[in-house]
């Protein structure tokens, strides 16, 4: 470009037309400024409102250090620390214990029914955690838990045998919600280790436990490490499980106290943004640590031969058992939880399963639901939000990464770190930090939808730059040189040749976007107005009430829902190509 | 050394019937001999030597080391891999991404039952690692290594443990050409420094001529031929295997009988009727395809006197490519179209006539498949 400008601009060729700017420069400009804008400016205002007094009618807000002194002085943020590292290191270690457990059962070893099991351990990823939790509570309460009734009228004793309102329970049900996520991540490792590296340890005459201790244990070191820490980062950032089971009996962690100073009287905005900060800060950390775990994995990787899976170890008979822990899993995480909401949808008040209660089904609370003043507006925003928001951050992303991966702009890996800035804030504190800002530059768009779109749009802007990435990584640059040599515009060569091209990666990516935007409620719990609710608000709101068995027919509806939309979006997938991912 | 009894192993696969990865894979290998499985992709070496290993288990058959039996499906015997001291080197190498080059080499010997000291493990292992040229890059991470290195470093951790017998799954085939050519000389040096029996896996026919004192040709899982590099080149058995290694004609003609003169069978064929050298069984009247290598059509532009007068014909220069070191010519003889490969000094140009002879001992008379198998 630079040696052919002096040519067009010489005098003797001035018939020639002017070189026009190019419109690639506005929309790559465009878009750098809207990520830079999303993901950077909410942040500088959750910093400064950490400094400031809270503003009243006669009182104006000045420069403190207040915040954090009242954070950190009082005696109860040692105890919130410890609530909340114990919370999450323990979610953490039980999701991975699980995860890892089924993940080398379905990859390596001859379990009956492997492929049914891959796909019953994904279902959860599409339940509302607060659904998840909710109906853990019916199963597990000391008062109406299932469980606890059924041990007590069966032992004939009133002792209390669960209680989910406890560190053990949050664990417990948080664990159980992580686990999909655990397994997912370990199958990728297991199917990412060279199978021969094992086999060449046994042809020198390692036995199976030296193979297992000095080979795969520390092969698959790494990957045990970086999903910890993504499983410790997600659940410190869990605001379901402590908001419901934690705070009803004080136990206090940074998520459920960011929201308690803010639903205080007078809300303490300040002090909600220095636990938010504290917060952010762990969860920097755990991220940092995970990305140098998984940078410095990557040396690991070796030129692999054939793509066939290693040959699964034959467990005999303890096949069977294997089995019987897959539908034990399935049973506490889908079955269980599912069951437990239908019947509960069910009756007209609430009740424990019995033969009286089986007399009174009716499907009452779902004509209520249905009637419900805003359940209609509820789904209508759910709807609009999550296919708004998953077709922007997709469009958005897909450029970004080409500019990144593509082109050779100064600073391009800058704006890569800047998309993926979202990733360290937890829901709730992005949830603070774009309520914090749109109040204070105004503009009219606090207490409408567009606040949630962005919230949305920015929350999941580093899910779109990880599968964009993905996808055009694999791109063959050439495709777009020969598209540009036909005499394509850039504009033309992006719409005709590079967005179809990253078809099944943008479908893939829009299809999850659009289940974790229906899901969302931490974010969306500091942002809403009436008439702005989402779904998982509706059913937060419900929960407030007391309104269990409109809840549940609501939760199973949307459950529904969700399931039908899945099977669609794989069938649609399979018809066109879509990669698994 | 090895024998290999008719050898079946399979997989099992999701839906249809179990793939037949090797079947009634049978060979013996004398010791100190270096054993080449030759054959496309696909066509069941690695399954071939991974049962060997132990790694697969085979569904039938027999394998005996130095009188040891490691498996037989009869008497039920499965000797584990961990207890059948074999080196193997892996298609991908298998180096240990989070060990050094020292570690990966003495691995085999720190998992060894009985114990060597600190001391005799590092003598064994710098023995290695000098004679695969490693021995400055030790204290290095494995994954620091160049693909050539790692590829010996592979060999190095197999040689390690004096094993009875070394197994090579496609070595070379992720290097680069030049390279490749150096580690071949490399690899037949060790395995005669060493005597070591060897089994070599390759789907390179020049590899396995250049290495090997014995080749087993495969196809679909099966072995179609067992011979010395000569004797595979030259007097190939199946229309597979002349096809699979170098270049050749193929003449399909029909055997008319025994040649009185010289005891040779003769066989009428678009080119004439030749006499041919054959190990097949053969009757008059079947159909036979005729193999002849390029290099063995013998051109000149004036008939000889010279010589045999066996096969001799003549025809016209259709096309010629210059190729340096030689001359490609394509020559039409009636309707039949003949590949020689000439020394470049014949220059008959395109058109002509030129005079053909072709040797009958390089004449290989092949039977048709359906009526091979008829006949036998
Ligand atoms: N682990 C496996 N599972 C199923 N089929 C396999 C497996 N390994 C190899 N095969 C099949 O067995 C046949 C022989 O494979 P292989 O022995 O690897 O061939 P080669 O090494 O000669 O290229 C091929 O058809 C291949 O697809
Ligand atoms: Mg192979």
């Amino acid at each position: 470009m630079e040696a052919i400008r002096p040519v067009t601009e010489a005098p003797d060729m001035k018939d020639q037309p002017a070189v026009k700017a190019d419109p690639k420069w506005f929309i790559m400009g465009g878009v750098v400024s809207i990520v830079a804008w999303l993901a950077l400016i909410p942040l500088g205002f959750l910093i400064w409102q950490s400094f400031k007094t809270p503003q009243t009618a006669r009182v104006p807000s000045v420069w403190t250090l207040k915040n954090y002194i009242e954070a950190y002085s009082s005696s109860e943020t040692l105890v919130l620390f410890s609530n909340s590292v114990q919370f999450a290191a323990g979610t953490a270690v039980l999701a991975l214990v699980i995860g890892t457990g089924l993940a080398w059962m379905s990859e390596r070893t001859n379990t009956p029914f492997k492929p049914l099991f891959y796909a019953l351990s994904i279902i959860p990823l599409i339940i509302p955690g607060i659904l998840f939790v909710v109906s853990w509570i019916m199963l597990a309460s000391p008062k109406i838990g299932i469980i606890n009734l059924v041990l007590q009228s069966l032992f004939g004793t009133d002792t209390v045998y669960v209680d989910i309102y406890s560190m053990a329970g949050m664990i417990w049900v948080d664990g159980l919600h992580y686990a999909p996520i655990a397994f997912l991540l370990m199958t990728a490792a297991f199917r990412a280790m060279d199978p021969s590296l094992e086999e060449s340890a046994m042809m020198s005459g390692a036995s199976m436990f030296q193979i297992f201790r000095n080979i795969t244990l520390k092969l698959a070191w790494p990957a045990v490490a970086a999903s910890f820490l993504i499983l410790f980062v997600r659940s410190i950032e869990s605001f379901e499980v402590p908001a419901l089971l934690g705070l009803p009996v004080g136990i206090q962690v940074f998520t459920s106290s960011i929201y308690d100073a803010i639903h205080s009287y007078p809300s303490n905005i300040g002090l909600a943004a220095a636990y938010a900060i504290t917060l952010l800060v762990i969860t920097m950390g755990g991220i940092y640590m995970q990305s140098r775990i998984t940078g410095q994995a990557g040396k690991y990787s070796t030129v692999t031969g054939k793509g066939f899976r290693p040959r699964t170890i034959d467990l005999g008979r303890w096949k069977y058992l294997t089995a019987g822990i897959f539908i034990f899993y399935a049973v506490l995480v889908v079955i269980l939880p599912f069951i437990v909401l239908l019947w509960s949808s069910l009756q007209k008040y609430y009740s424990v399963p019995s033969m009286a209660a089986l007399k009174n089904v009716s499907l009452t609370a779902y004509k209520t639901v249905i009637d419900y003043p805003s359940v209609g507006t509820a789904v209508w925003n759910s709807f609009i939000l999550s296919i708004g928001s998953a077709t922007t951050v997709m469009l958005l992303t897909a450029i970004v990464c080409w500019i990144v991966l593509r082109t050779k702009i100064p600073g391009r890996w800058l704006l890569d770190n800047v998309a993926s800035v979202p990733l360290v804030l937890p829901g709730l504190v992005m949830g603070l930090a774009i309520m914090v800002c749109y109040l204070n530059i105004g503009g009219g768009i606090y207490g409408t939808i567009w606040i949630m779109f962005i919230a949305y749009v920015t929350r999941f802007m580093p899910y779109g730059m990880r599968y964009n990435t993905t996808s055009m990584v694999q791109l063959h640059k050439e495709l777009e040189e020969s598209a540009a040599m036909s005499g394509a515009s850039w504009f033309t060569v992006f719409r005709r040749v590079v967005l179809p091209l990253l078809k099944p990666g943008l479908l893939a990516g829009w299809i999850y976007i659009v289940i974790v935007s229906v899901r969302e409620l931490s974010s969306s719990i500091l942002l809403y107005s009436p008439g702005t609710e989402v779904v998982s608000i509706v059913i937060w709101e419900m929960w407030q009430n007391g309104q269990y068995v409109e809840l549940s027919a609501f939760g199973v509806m949307l459950i529904a829902t969700l399931f039908v939309f899945v099977m669609l979006a794989q069938w649609i997938g399979k018809r066109f190509g879509v990669k698994e991912t | 050394m090895l024998t290999v009894r008719a050898l079946n192993t399979e997989y099992p696969s999701q839906r249809g019937p179990a793939v037949k990865a090797a079947q009634d894979v049978t060979f013996e290998v004398p010791a100190g001999k270096f054993f080449t499985l030759l054959g496309p992709s696909g066509c069941g070496k690695t399954t071939t030597l991974r049962s060997i290993a132990g790694l697969e288990r085979p569904v039938s058959g027999e394998i005996v080391v130095n009188g040891r039996v490691i498996f037989s499906s009869e008497r039920k015997i499965f000797v584990p891999p961990n207890q059948r001291n074999f080196g193997m080197v892996f298609q991908s190498y298998a180096i240990w991404p989070h060990m050094t080059v020292f570690a990966n080499a003495a691995f085999p010997l720190e998992v060894r039952k009985t114990k060597l000291s600190k001391s005799a493990i590092r003598e064994k292992v710098m023995r290695v690692l000098h004679a695969v040229a490693l021995d400055q890059y030790a204290d290095r991470e494995a994954t620091k290594l160049s693909g050539g290195q790692q590829q010996r470093l592979a060999l190095a951790r197999a040689l390690v443990m004096e094993p009875e017998l070394l197994l090579l799954d496609e070595p070379l085939s992720n290097l680069d050409a030049k390279l490749r050519d150096r580690m071949r000389f490399e690899l037949k040096r060790i395995q005669r420094e060493l005597g070591l029996t060897t089994i070599y896996v390759t789907h390179d026919q020049g590899e396995a001529l250049a290495l090997s004192h014995e080749i087993a040709v495969m196809n679909e899982g099966r072995i179609v031929q067992v011979g010395p590099p000569r004797t595979i080149y030259e007097h190939p058995r199946t229309k597979f295997v002349a096809d699979f290694i170098g270049t050749t004609n193929f003449i399909d003609g029909v055997a008319l009988g025994i040649d009185s003169a010289t005891g040779r069978w003769n066989v009428r064929t678009p080119a004439g009727d030749l006499l041919v050298h054959t190990d097949s069984e053969l009757k008059p009247d079947m159909r036979v395809t005729v193999s002849i290598r390029p290099e063995d059509v013998e051109l000149s532009d004036e008939a000889t006197t010279s010589g045999s007068s066996l096969n001799l014909t003549s025809g016209l220069v259709d096309q010629k490519v210059f190729l340096g070191d030689f001359v490609d010519f394509q020559v039409k003889i009636g309707d039949f179209m003949l590949l020689s490969r000439a020394h470049p000094s014949l220059r008959t140009p395109i058109g002509e006539q030129i005079h053909v002879r072709l040797n009958p001992d390089k004449c290989v008379a092949i039977p048709e498949e359906s009526s091979a198998r008829a006949a036998a």
